[in-house]
């Protein structure tokens, strides 16, 4: 995912001479197109975020189109004040590409993880959100950055993730995607958790449940039109996120759902509020909290009481 | 000593007087400290156009110390950029003219500032831009001295550094007072002009006040060809009105009273009215 979004770069550069990349203090890898052929709109900058997020402000007030990229967490977290006041309050179209969100890079410990990113980032004024299932999707994704006016966050999956999205399935920027239908319960995803979903839908169906999966790629703007009108058929409505269960994808469907009277048994997997301390891998840690297949089916059997 | 102030930056200082008689509040000292500094770069040094704020070719001002406001909005309106009548709704609800500038809002205004240690970085973008694009227009960035305690003025001075920004200037006003008191005696900066060399920088100093120097020196931009230039400004907080040079109470006023005002005006030199 990480690799399409960054050979990308390239294509659109040439495509409109307003792109910039900027790094920080990233991999070569997978980026030589563009710093070959566009050397001028190219920087490798150091390890400073809040600068580089400022600057790359100043060169969309001139006029540009910056895309920058590093690990999701630096990019969030650390210069918060400056995606907020100069992305967002400048409105302008700074693109945020963060590597690794969620619990991605597991191994490497809390420091390295982006539990929080849409929260914090949902709270931004005109902040579009948008969290890809795969690489394919990826691809469908970024030539449509172009066309979005104010601020974007792209977060980044591991990379190497289950291609599950179909290209016969139109992709929009704020547009939810239900990737398959069924009527008794409305499982609502973003990101990888929508591979998960679609297993736990398979499994459900075997068990004469009908689940629909409606992924959300775009957390913000949130499609709310199609998650009430599918949620208002449901009997009930599971979310599940890579991200704590504060202020993101299952903050954001029960907010609209309540306000839309659209009440039904309804219930967030994603992370407590806790810091997850654990290592190995991003499975290890999205099963502890039963971000997971058997997490999905058991919570989708226990509000349809159904034993 | 600082220099003395000519005729134009008595009639300035009136000016805000008359608007702080309105809106009863601002920060005072700093709008006074600084004002020689942007009175100057409007006058002989930005090439810009009130009529067309956004041309393309313009140079860039950024007042990354955004609580001066008020200098910049009577520099402004002076220039045409909008209706001098604007400035007597400083702070009003239906207002445009903020404690601290609005971009989108105020034509003219090139950035949102008042969050500390935001501008430099933001005058980088806009100066690597003008470099993609092979236009000549110069980018100027003026801070505080307290915003120099800010970790991200000295991320943006290193790659201001880096990229060899000559179009960039860097300008502190160093009126050496924060809001608690003495710089030096909550977080020095010594030796400054040395801190800016160290990172890349062609520094200088000059007084904030004295017009000719301040000209004579933008005039004679970049110092260094190959790299950004940063000026230090010696300054006094609250310049031309000896009640409140120096006076950390002063720094920020959310009530005005009318006692104050006479005093304000007659350390001026003009009656109240």
């Amino acid at each position: 995912m990480r690799k399409v979004c960054l050979k990308s770069m390239a294509k659109l550069a040439a495509m409109d001479e307003r792109v910039v990349f900027i790094g920080s203090d990233i991999t070569k890898r997978d980026l030589e197109d563009f710093s070959d052929n566009f050397p001028s709109r190219f920087f490798m900058e150091g390890v400073y975020e809040a600068h580089i997020v400022g600057m790359a402000a100043g060169m969309a007030l001139c006029g540009k189109m910056p895309y920058i990229n590093t690990i999701a967490t630096f990019l969030t977290r650390r210069c918060y004040e400056q995606v907020l006041l100069d992305a967002g309050l400048h409105k302008l179209p700074v693109r945020l590409l963060g590597s690794g969100g969620g619990v991605v890079y597991a191994p490497l410990g809390p420091t390295h993880l982006a539990n929080e990113d849409i929260a914090i980032l949902r709270a931004i004024p005109h902040m579009c959100i948008v969290a890809p299932c795969d690489a394919e999707e990826m691809a469908r994704l970024m030539p449509l950055t172009l066309k979005w006016p104010g601020p974007m966050y792209i977060r980044f999956a591991k990379g190497g993730d289950k291609v599950v999205s179909r290209p016969d399935l139109p992709f929009e920027i704020g547009k939810g995607i239900l990737m398959k239908d069924g009527s008794d319960v409305l499982l609502v995803t973003t990101g990888i958790t929508t591979q998960i979903a679609l297993e736990a839908a398979a499994t459900l169906a075997g068990e004469g449940i009908g689940a629909a999966v409606l992924h959300m790629h775009t957390v913000k703007p949130l499609d709310a039109e199609q998650l009430i009108a599918l949620a208002g058929r449901a009997r009930a409505v599971v979310t599940a996120e890579e991200h704590t269960i504060i202020g993101g994808l299952g903050s954001a469907v029960a907010e609209t759902l309540l306000e839309a009277s659209v009440a039904k048994p309804f219930k967030r997997l994603g992370f407590p509020d806790v810091f997850t301390e654990e290592l190995g891998s991003q499975n290890d840690i999205m099963g502890k909290y039963g971000i997971s297949v058997d997490g999905l089916c058991s919570t989708a059997k226990t509000l349809l009481k159904i034993s | 000593m600082s220099a003395a102030l000519d005729q134009r930056a008595l009639e300035q200082r009136l000016e805000i007087l008359k608007i702080l008689e309105f809106s009863r509040r601002g920060h005072i000292g700093s709008t006074f400290s600084l004002l020689e500094i942007v009175r100057v770069l409007y006058d002989d040094i930005l090439r810009i156009d009130p009529k067309n704020p956004l041309w393309p070719d313009r140079d860039r001002f950024v007042l990354s110390k955004g609580h001066g406001s008020l200098s910049l909005y009577v520099n402004l309106a002076e220039k045409g950029f909008f209706p001098k009548d604007e400035l007597f709704r400083f702070c009003k609800f239906n207002g445009i003219l903020g404690g601290h500038p609005e971009y989108g809002v105020v034509p003219g205004v090139e950035a949102s500032t008042g969050a500390l240690g935001h501008g430099l970085s933001i005058a980088v973008g806009m100066a690597l831009a003008a470099r993609i694009d092979r236009k000549g227009y110069k980018v100027f960035a003026l801070m505080g001295d307290g915003e120099c305690d800010e970790g991200s003025v000295w991320e943006a001075a290193l790659s201001a550094g880096k990229h060899k920004l000559s179009h960039l200037t860097a300008i502190v006003d160093y009126n050496k007072m924060q809001s608690y008191g003495p710089i030096d005696e909550i977080q020095s900066l010594e030796p400054f002009a040395d801190k800016w060399r160290a990172f890349g920088f062609a520094a200088t100093e000059v007084d904030g006040h004295d017009v000719d120097a301040l000209r004579a020196l933008f005039k004679s931009l970049p110092l260094d060809p190959g790299k950004p230039t940063a000026i230090i400004a010696h300054t006094v907080k609250g310049k031309g009105m000896s009640c409140i040079e120096g006076n950390p109470s002063w720094h920020h006023k959310t009530k005005i009273t009318d006692a104050e005002f006479d005093q304000l005006y007659a350390d001026l030199g003009f009656p109240r009215k």
